[in-house]
């Protein structure tokens, strides 16, 4: 892909990632920074390709390390995300009343 | 070994940058935030899918071993990890990724015959670096390996000017020419910048610098897609990095600081350095009982939760007081203030898991103007985000920084572990009020004796 059509590109995604987290409120910023992060981890794409043109064992050791480092930020950031993300819930929700040992017990 | 053609590949790699975008917008709802989190994690099996079949690639089967190593590592850690120990998570999390944007922009050197692609290299490297050895930094003050005050010597800004144009120097150099050698001194001086700019940080602003370096580590992997001439990465890594500066902004002005005041502050001289010196100023102290006659009489209670709380893993006692004294007609709410915890929002993330539907977690703005008409506010292991020092001392290192104005309500009532000043290590001058009373111990036990009494009223 030429230089002018990447420009293009990134210019654009610069102003949607602008838009779509302008509106956030300050009770997601955790998860939100936690997701973003996981997003970055796809950078893994990159260092399997890096790994898959290796000829030297020494660039396949550092590139398999780059794989390693990124799978662990792209599979971590997701689970830790959604962990987080699973405590979320409204006031009506059922699973409140199961919660806790005491909770059932007022 | 290439089953897809370069237009399918293309298109997958869109249908991946999509995700990631639903994925960001959807996280900016409670409603909507688990499914876009489980949309981004679709796009990026996607992606991963789409290069294994679309790339001439050798080596698979080491591939896919490591592969299986990283997962291995890193789900259990994310499954386990306590909610309070998650900041630093994310911090080790975001320096890795950067760690590996910089090795595949040093491994790229060799194929990159065009000096605009390496220019391209030499930011990855350089960005990637200093957001791993700043993250690594990040882990070790809040999982408390150093300390998380100020790290400061003589002639650090003379230091950190030398390294970075030396960085500058080494940079222009690789770009010239080529040269591997030069290119890990440049990843070297990165890794050295990254410790010197977050040294100086104080623990309190940590949070903020750990957004800061995810939107370092966003340009680090869009710059390495511009490398790799991959639209993905380019596109993932500027959401990232986009994002991620308008959070760090955002959680900024919530501090009432500048993001540059956070970085340089203690440059110009140790303005969050504040002091541990225990005061010796007469408090009022109090027992379990007479807390829980105050809150048990009161018609509205705001509880005011800090990161004390969370370390003391009380916030189900917290949650269960707030369900007593509902239970008694009493109307109750926690107030959150944006960074609370140890990371912006991080509170909301700990009541959550003690299921506080989130409805009851009110933001600063809304909870500030009915501090006036609360019988009780219960400051539950908090300090600095209720320090009046942020509206009245201009000299305090917190001076401007938005507070819960818990002054204003009849009885302030502070369950602290001891009169240690907080995490900003500065005095709170409220805590010596004729309004305030405290009790004094673990935030959990005190909230468990409270809770006890309540209930025998």
């Amino acid at each position: 892909m030429d230089g002018i059509a990447l420009l293009t590109i990134t210019v654009l995604a610069v102003f949607v990632g602008f838009e779509v987290v302008s509106k956030v409120s300050s009770t997601l910023h955790t998860p939100l920074m936690s997701g973003a992060n996981a997003i970055h981890g796809i950078i893994l794409v990159g260092a399997i390709i890096v790994a898959g043109q290796a000829a030297d064992p020494w660039v396949l050791a550092v590139a398999l390390l780059a794989v390693v480092l990124a799978t662990a930020n792209l599979v971590g950031g997701f689970v830790v995300t959604d962990r987080m993300l699973h405590m979320f819930h409204a006031r009506k929700d059922p699973a409140r009343t199961v919660a806790g040992p005491e909770a059932g017990s007022k | 070994m290439s089953l897809l053609s370069p237009v399918w590949t293309s298109l997958l790699y869109l249908a991946a940058a999509v995700c990631f975008i639903l994925a960001l917008r959807g996280l900016s709802s409670p409603r909507t935030a688990r499914r876009g989190n489980l949309v981004g994690a679709l796009g990026a099996l996607i992606a991963v899918a789409t290069v294994f079949l679309s790339a001439r690639l050798e080596n698979i089967p080491w591939i896919l071993a490591a592969i299986a190593v990283g997962s291995a590592v890193a789900a259990p850690v994310a499954r386990r990890v306590k909610m309070t120990q998650m900041p630093q998570l994310v911090a080790l999390f975001n320096g890795v990724g950067g760690g590996a944007a910089a090795l595949v922009a040093l491994l790229e050197l060799g194929h990159a015959d065009n000096p605009w692609v390496r220019v391209a290299i030499v930011f990855t490297l350089l960005v990637g670096a200093v957001s791993f050895a700043g993250s690594g930094i990040t882990f070790a003050k809040l999982q408390e390996l150093m300390t998380t005050r100020p790290v400061v010597f003589p002639g650090l800004p003379a230091v950190m000017g030398v390294v970075l144009l030396a960085a500058v120097a080494a940079a222009a150099a690789v770009v010239l020419t080529a040269s591997v050698p030069l290119a890990v001194l440049l990843l070297v001086l990165g890794l050295a910048a990254g410790v010197l700019l977050v040294l100086p940080v104080g623990g309190a602003d940590v949070p903020i610098v750990i957004s800061l370096l995810n939107a370092f580590t966003g340009l680090a992997v869009a710059a390495s897609g511009l490398v790799l001439g991959n639209v993905l990465l380019v596109v993932a890594g500027t959401l990232v990095g986009a994002s991620g500066t308008i959070l760090t902004r955002a959680m900024a002005a919530a501090m009432g600081r500048s993001v540059a005041g956070i970085l340089f502050g203690a440059f110009r001289g140790g303005s969050t350095a504040g002091s541990t010196a225990v005061s010796e100023r007469p408090v009022r102290s109090s027992s379990a009982e007479d807390v829980a006659v105050l809150l048990g009489y009161a018609q509205r209670v705001i509880i005011v939760p800090g990161y004390g709380l969370a370390v003391a893993q009380g916030q189900h006692t917290a949650a269960e007081l707030a369900q007593a004294l509902e239970a008694r007609g009493i109307e109750v709410d926690f107030a959150i203030h944006p960074v609370a915890g140890r990371m912006p929002g991080h509170m909301n993330v700990l009541l959550a898991e003690a299921n506080v539907p989130y409805e009851s977690l009110k933001e600063m703005g809304e909870i500030n103007p009915e501090f006036k008409t609360t019988d009780v506010a219960l400051v539950v292991g908090a300090n600095d985000v209720v320090n009046p020092a942020a509206k009245t001392s201009s000299g305090s290192p917190i001076y401007g920084m938005p507070i819960l104005e818990v002054a204003e309500a009849r009885q302030v009532v502070f369950l602290k572990r001891s009169m240690r000043p907080g995490f900003a290590g500065i005095e709170n001058d409220l805590l010596y009020e004729p309004q305030t009373s405290l009790l004094f111990g673990d935030a959990k036990d005190s909230l468990a004796q409270v809770l006890g009494a309540v209930k025998a009223l």
